[in-house]
């Protein structure tokens, strides 16, 4: 544990300000005024009604959408290729082997070296996919593809992950079980995660602070701090501190749908 | 084995009943000999003429496959093109239209005016005749590219080729197959039609037949002329096969 920790400051992640942020398309306001402040290594689940704005603010973030005005801020300010996305299906390349999938990040960035089939690997084995690498995506289950989706963001050591509904699709044992592995992984490894989840449940049990967008108009609802353990396991889905915090979330969100 | 006869036989049998049918009814009297022949009578012919039905069949074939060729590599390039900017495709995609509206019986002539009497007629209304399927395919396979996908490659910065050749191409391949499997079929006839005004080879031979009443002969150069379209067609179907045989459902058993 102790072990950990110490990773985890050495590694660091990346701090994220938005500041007055605001996008409309068209007349359509989807994020209007919006300030927050992400700290570097922190876990933040964005929870909210489906067409709230959730996918739009993560997208402000990943600078794959402009801000109509207001800022976006990550700092270390080189970041470019340090933000990682995750999207709620896999999209992997079907024409591409498991190995192929997840080289692809370092091909496209031009830091495509002699290891990078090794970190390759090693991304591919923190996934538990190891054996996987020479098969092709529609060989594949559900899970697994989200595996290797996974371990596509993982392999340029990303300081900042964005997951946008990642594990929506799959069914609950195996998303309980991605859910623990991600929860492990940024542990380990420090960085900064936003996971956007429509899931109550899925948001307490990953997250240590939880901001719930209003239905409308795209401001922020609930900005709160989790009071729950830094290791996560499955038996704290039945504690009493777990119930706690699902109820406050939930109290917010219903008064947003 | 197996497989191969599994596959055959099933498209056999219509094949036989069709000209078992079509003797019985020429031999009976129901269907007049000099408008449609018996198929014994066209495979007569295929054997006493085969010298002459071949070197046509072969002529055919260079000018079909010359056109097909052309309209493969240059629909794909002008597909390419079209897809890199909506101004270019408003620009130019009305022009490419054209190519498929043009009534190609009505042009051949122009094209002998143009090229003389001989291969170079052929090919050209071969390559018309084909090129628009590849273009249209080509380009609505470029442009219907995951925009997930897309925006994962603009996080990790491709540039626009990488983002062509990594993504957005592999991604067409099968409608852009689908494209040249029916350009394959369209430059047969266009080579055809091209032959009929202006070249040699099959099309000339039905063009001589016909003025001969020699329906049989016609019905031979037809029979070679589908067997070439067909051929051409597996020729795209093995190529798909290959190359989509991995990763697209379509290839998949
Ligand atoms: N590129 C775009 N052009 C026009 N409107 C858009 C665009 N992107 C998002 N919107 C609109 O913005 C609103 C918010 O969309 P967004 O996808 O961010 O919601 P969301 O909270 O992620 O929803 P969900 O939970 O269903 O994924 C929606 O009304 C959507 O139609
Ligand atoms: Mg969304």
């Amino acid at each position: 544990m102790a072990v950990i920790t110490a990773g985890r400051l050495e590694n660091g992640g990346a701090a994220v300000r938005l500041h007055n942020l605001r996008r409309t398309f068209d007349d359509l306001v989807v994020i209007n005024r919006l300030t927050l402040d992400i700290r570097a290594g922190e876990f933040l689940a964005i929870l909210g009604p489906s067409g709230c704005g959730k996918s739009t603010l993560l997208r402000l973030i990943a600078r794959l959408v402009e801000p109509t005005t207001g800022t976006v801020e990550v700092t270390p300010a080189d970041l470019k290729f340090h933000t990682a996305y995750v999207f709620q299906d896999a999209h992997l390349l079907p024409w591409r082997t498991v190995l192929e999938n997840t080289v692809l990040p370092l091909e496209l960035m031009g830091t495509d070296t002699a290891e990078s089939a090794a970190r390759a690997r090693a991304a591919l084995a923190e996934v538990g996919l190891a054996e996987a690498e020479v098969r092709y995506p529609a060989q594949l289950s559900g899970g697994m593809r989200m595996r290797v989706s996974l371990a596509r963001a993982l392999v340029t050591q990303p300081k900042l992950l964005l997951l946008d509904e990642p594990f929506a699709a799959l069914d609950e044992i195996t998303r309980f079980r991605l859910d623990i592995r991600l929860r492990e992984l940024w542990l380990e490894r420090g960085m900064t995660v936003i996971f956007v989840t429509h899931s109550i449940t899925e948001a307490a049990f990953l997250a240590d602070r939880a901001v719930v967008l209003t239905r409308k108009g795209g401001g922020i609802k609930m900005d709160r701090r989790l009071a729950l353990p830094e290791i996560r396991r499955n038996e704290l889905r039945a504690s009493p501190e777990f119930g706690r915090e699902m109820e406050a979330l939930l109290a917010a969100m219903e008064e947003e749908s | 084995m197996r497989k191969i006869l599994g596959r055959v036989v099933p498209a056999a049998i219509p094949l036989v009943v069709f000209m078992v049918g079509m003797e019985w009814l020429v031999r009976v009297g129901w269907i007049k000999a000099f408008l449609v022949p018996p198929p014994s009578a066209v495979f007569n012919t295929l054997l006493r003429d085969w010298r002459e039905l071949f070197t046509a069949l072969a002529k055919t074939s260079a000018g079909a496959l010359a056109g097909f060729a052309l309209s493969a590599t240059g629909g794909i390039a002008i597909g390419v093109f079209l897809s890199s900017s909506r101004a270019i495709q408003r620009a130019f995609y009305p022009y490419a239209v054209f190519f498929q509206t043009v009534p190609i019986i009505a042009v051949a002539p122009l094209l002998v005016i143009w090229f003389g009497y001989g291969m170079r007629t052929v090919v050209a209304s071969a390559f018309i005749v084909s090129i628009f399927p590849v273009i249209a395919n080509t380009l609505s396979g470029l442009l219907s590219t995951d925009p997930a996908l897309r925006d994962l490659f603009r996080l990790y910065g491709a540039s626009n080729s990488a983002t062509l050749w990594k993504l957005r191409f592999p991604a067409a391949l099968p409608q852009i197959l689908t494209g040249l499997r029916i350009a394959g079929g369209l430059a047969v006839i266009g080579a055809i039609v091209g032959e009929f005004i202006g070249g040699q080879g099959l099309g000339s031979v039905v063009d001589v037949a016909r003025t001969q009443q020699r329906t049989d002969k016609v019905f031979a150069a037809v029979l070679l002329a589908s067997a070439l379209g067909l051929a051409l067609f597996g020729f795209i179907n093995l190529l798909s096969r290959v190359l989509l045989r991995r990763w697209h459902a379509s290839e998949q058993d």
